[in-house]
């Protein structure tokens, strides 16, 4: 691949890039921007939430027709709770995270000189770029953009009477997603070629470091789910606009009854599952690997339980697909099934707890290198236990019956997953930005911009969970037509406070990202003095990553602080240093770990 | 106080320009035993900070929460939630503990080497076992009680309501002396002469239904609720009673529960009555009306545009009153012109 090398013009070098380290900020780059997009929509609907009669002038600013005196309309409300869900789980965190770092890391922690297809790759992105395209697009269509919630449920999703958004918004919506599973699928593809043929000598399954398991099974789960979303999304588009029933029966709307027959909304909700909770896992698994790695690292000790740690991403992979009814335990599914997807999703809590018992006992007895990676990946272990332990809530079908659809799930999943998989992906961008631009981020910044966002994660999503065991709605436009919620309004301003904040906040990581770019000192060649193979290719990008022969790979890569005496703590290290990269050989006598 | 607030945004923007310009000077880009001994101090002072906002949430904000519930089903709800809620407030308790405490403990320092400790079979298997131990308790409780909740075949005395959603309301039909429901399809649905719920007026069992606005149940019966929708999903939920079922068009859903407690009993609930005086201090500083507790059935499941405010009341009466209540309510085929 690398032989041959094709003059570069700025096109091909930027634009139409087939070198997986372009396509990986492409993709980052892309992710951050949409990301503003949807912190800023989740920052409008918070103001609404607080102070439901206030009016804003950056309402007014801001959505233009969709609202009135600086009061938004509660049809946009909707949209916007919608298009911000949309946003984060498959643009931000399946897009930017995953793409971003599979196609960064896989390629240079395998030890090969790039994708297994590099023009697959690129077409993996400017689909996901033109799929971001359609749904700003959407955003601006008259009647609004997709308002039936992230989940899209037909009828509302299919029928324009039923609410403005499911029309021509809808309609981009759906294209856009089409679009968007595509580039994943297309991307998912090559990941799980790349690193199933194109490992470099010496480099075994297990001795793949946990970033490379987490993104291989993360790109099998993608296979095997996002095909049938799109299925769905195909099926809702024939129901749309080709006059077909599959989720439609027996509808009167708007003064007359519609010729729909025999469809069932229920089966909408399977196939969105089946995707859709396997998702959970594609926006986690990747956060849980970065962290592994980053925790690693910064401990200067192995990862604790290797295997286990692989086993328990297998467990969590193979059980992911399983476990969708739980989404669905008061759709009117037959009750028995309820119970089974009870017990497959209380399952997930095993392997779980085995992972964060392992980055437990990663830190115990470390020498932890606090730099702001190692603090966002802290950070993501604490928010995954916060989160991970209310699923045993929500997972229980008897306890979801009244907390479903509550704002205990939004404080559920948001932690367990969003703020996780943000602060994995930040963990990412801390960690390898030297890789990427070879320049350092700046570490002040960096502390401040995690200290305000945990706080601020914090101070959202804990209270959150006891608005929504005093059964508070989700997607409701406003609380103040039940006077039983009304002791609930202060929480709520407390909440958009917090929430305010820590969108602001990300202006700190926004500033830093791009000054350092330009202005941040000059990498070293393994600023953080790690084992993994990324590090041993030069600072300065080039096509083929390695100069010369590819190197060969003699350990895993978790040799930190190993002593020349493995019984005796008090034994020197080998080596004299603290780390062994995986291209040194073993020593003679040496036990490999 | 807007004018307030907006300096104060920009202050905060100009602070936040100058302090970013200020370090982005700094050329440090690495921990060094100075930051690592910084950070993990902040580390111990978040944990403080953590611990006081979870307690404080906890005792604060016990008031905010739901009266006990007013189901007879619900009391295992209410059980199994409990034993749940300590098990995992315990956990989260020790593990964020250790978590910010060994960051703290173990920060960096040059004289510090890390142990190297890459595996443990005994810990590991300790660490699955327990939580698969623990989760057997917790999936036989919730799967005995999802069981108990759900099973509604053999409730010969229950009393069968349908409840009807639509954009963006609720109705009710009670079945009548036969206690069985007439046929209904948005295919019946006529405005004009009050057939509002699409029920098929051939039909015999139809006859004596009878449709109202409001829900009032029996205390002490069991209610067999059937769930249509005419448009899109919605869900009605009834948080006092612990009950839940999405209203899904073209089929119809089901879910049965047997009311505990009357409304004025309720009322009298010391639950029930400190949240209630707690929402009428707010309500009278604002100057609203005083509110008076009622069970309600909200829906919770997107539907459209006026989502926010579908509710319909829901009032618990002893046996006999109810029986006065339903036997005014005029019959279907008193109402509906054929």
């Amino acid at each position: 691949m690398s032989e041959h090398h094709h003059k570069e013009t700025f096109v091909t070098k930027y634009i139409f890039s087939q070198d997986h380290k372009m396509i990986s900020k492409q993709f980052l780059v892309t992710g951050m921007f949409m990301g503003i997009i949807a912190v800023l929509m989740s920052m409008l609907f918070r103001l609404q939430l607080a102070w439901p009669d206030t009016s804003f002038t950056i309402v007014e600013a801001f959505l233009g027709s969709h609202q009135t005196n600086g009061i938004m309309d509660p049809d946009i409300y909707l949209a916007l709770v919608t298009i911000h869900g949309t946003i984060m789980v498959f643009f931000v965190l399946t897009a930017g995270l995953s793409g971003t770092f599979s196609n960064l890391l896989i390629p240079l922690q395998i030890g090969a000189r790039d994708m297994a297809s590099g023009f697959l790759n690129m077409i993996s992105y400017w689909l996901f770029f033109i799929s971001s395209v359609v749904m700003v697009i959407s955003l601006f269509v008259e009647a609004g953009p997709a308002s039936a919630g992230w989940t899209v449920y037909p009828p509302l999703s299919a029928l324009p009477q039923a609410i403005p958004g499911s029309g021509a918004g809808m309609t981009l919506w759906l294209v856009s997603m089409a679009i968007f599973i595509a580039s994943s699928l297309i991307g998912a593809l090559n990941y799980i070629v790349t690193v199933l043929n194109l490992r470099t000598k010496g480099m075994h399954m297990t001795r793949l470091p946990l970033t490379m398991w987490a993104f291989f099974i993360t790109a099998i789960i993608g296979v095997v789910s996002f095909p049938v979303l799109l299925s769905a999304a195909l099926l809702l588009i024939f129901d749309r606009s080709f006059g077909t029933s599959f989720f439609l029966s027996d509808i009167f709307i708007s003064g007359e009854v519609l010729h729909y027959q025999g469809g069932s909304p229920v089966l909408f909700e399977h196939l969105f599952w089946f995707l859709g909770h396997p998702e959970v896992y594609i926006v986690l698994l990747p956060a849980l690997g970065i962290t592994s790695e980053v925790i690693s690292t910064n401990s200067r000790k192995p990862i604790f339980g290797y295997r286990a740690m692989i086993l328990s991403i297998m467990a969590i992979a193979f059980l992911s697909t399983i476990v969708w009814g739980h989404h669905m335990f008061i759709s009117g599914m037959n009750p028995f099934l309820g119970s089974v997807f009870t017990f497959t999703t209380l399952l997930i809590a095993i392997p779980s707890a085995v992972k964060a018992f392992n980055y437990l006992t990663t830190l115990w007895k470390g020498n932890l290198q606090l730099n702001p990676a190692m603090l966002f990946s802290i950070g993501l272990v604490s928010t995954f236990v916060t989160g991970g332990l209310t699923g045993l809530v929500l997972g229980d079908s008897a306890l979801d019956i009244n907390i479903h659809d509550t704002y205990f799930v939004v404080a559920h999943f948001h932690l367990v997953m969003g703020v996780s998989a943000i602060f994995g992906m930040y963990a990412g961008v801390y960690h390898w930005f030297p890789k990427m631009y070879g320049r350092m981020m700046n570490k002040t910044l960096g502390y401040w911009h995690f200290w305000i966002t945990i706080i601020c994660a914090y101070g959202v999503f804990w209270p959150m969970h006891f608005i929504g065991l005093a059964g508070l709605p989700r997607r409701y436009y406003t609380n103040t037509e039940f006077p039983m919620f009304d002791d609930l309004a202060d929480i709520n301003v407390v909440i958009t406070l917090f929430a305010l904040a820590g969108g602001v906040a990300q202006l700190i990581f926004i500033a830093n990202f791009f000054i350092s770019m330009y202005r941040g000192p000059k990498a070293t060649q393994n600023p953080w003095k790690s084992n993994t193979l990324e590090w041993t290719t030069p600072v300065e990008h080039i096509h083929g990553n390695w100069p010369g022969k590819i190197p060969e790979v003699h350990r895993w890569a978790y040799d930190y602080s190993k002593r020349v005496d493995a019984d005796d703590d008090d034994s020197d290290f080998l080596h004299g240093q603290d780390f062994v990269l995986q291209t040194t050989p073993l020593l003679e006598g040496e036990e490999p770990s | 106080m807007l004018a307030l607030f907006y300096i104060f945004i920009g202050v905060a923007i100009g602070v936040s320009f100058w302090q970013i310009t200020r370090v982005m000077n700094l050329r440090s880009v690495i921990a060094d035993d100075h930051d690592n001994d910084k950070q993990g101090k902040y580390f111990l002072a978040f944990t403080v900070f953590f611990y006081a906002m979870m307690i404080y949430c906890l005792l604060a904000m016990n008031v905010l929460m739901l009266p006990e519930s007013a189901s007879i089903e619900g009391e295992h709800d209410d059980n199994l939630f409990d034993i749940t809620f300590w098990l995992i407030g315990i956990v989260q308790f020790i593990m964020q503990f250790l978590i910010f405490y060994f960051t703290y403990k173990y920060r960096g320092r040059k004289d510090r080497k890390a142990k190297f400790f890459a595996d443990s079979h005994q810990l590991e298997i300790i660490w699955t076992i327990i939580p698969a131990v623990v989760l057997v308790v917790l999936i036989g409780y919730g799967l005995w009680q999802w069981n108990e909740v759900m099973d509604l075949s053999d409730e010969k005395d229950a009393v069968v309501i349908e409840v009807y959603s639509q954009q963006f309301r609720w109705d009710a039909r009670y079945a009548g002396e036969d206690n069985t429901l007439g046929l209904g399809n948005v295919n019946y649905i006529d405005i004009n002469n009050l057939n509002t719920m699409g029920v098929d007026m051939s039909d015999p069992n139809a006859q004596d239904d009878k449709q109202v606005t409001e829900l009032v149940l029996p205390k002490g019966r069991k209610i067999h609720f059937k769930f249509r929708s005419q448009d899109v999903l919605h869900s009605a939920y009834m948080p006092h009673f612990r009950a839940q079922m999405n209203c899904v068009p073209g089929m119809v859903t089901e879910f049965g529960f047997t009311p505990k407690f009357t409304t004025e009993e309720m009322r009298l609930n010391p639950e029930v009555m400190d949240k209630t005086n707690a929402i009428n201090k707010i309500r009278k500083a604002k100057g609203e009306d005083p509110y008076e507790f009622d069970y309600l059935l909200l829906c919770n499941k997107i539907c459209g545009q006026a989502h926010f405010n579908m509710q319909m009341k829901i009032t618990v009466l002893e046996q006999d009153e109810y029986d006065k209540w339903i036997a005014a309510r005029p019959t279907l085929a008193e109402v509906i012109k054929k």
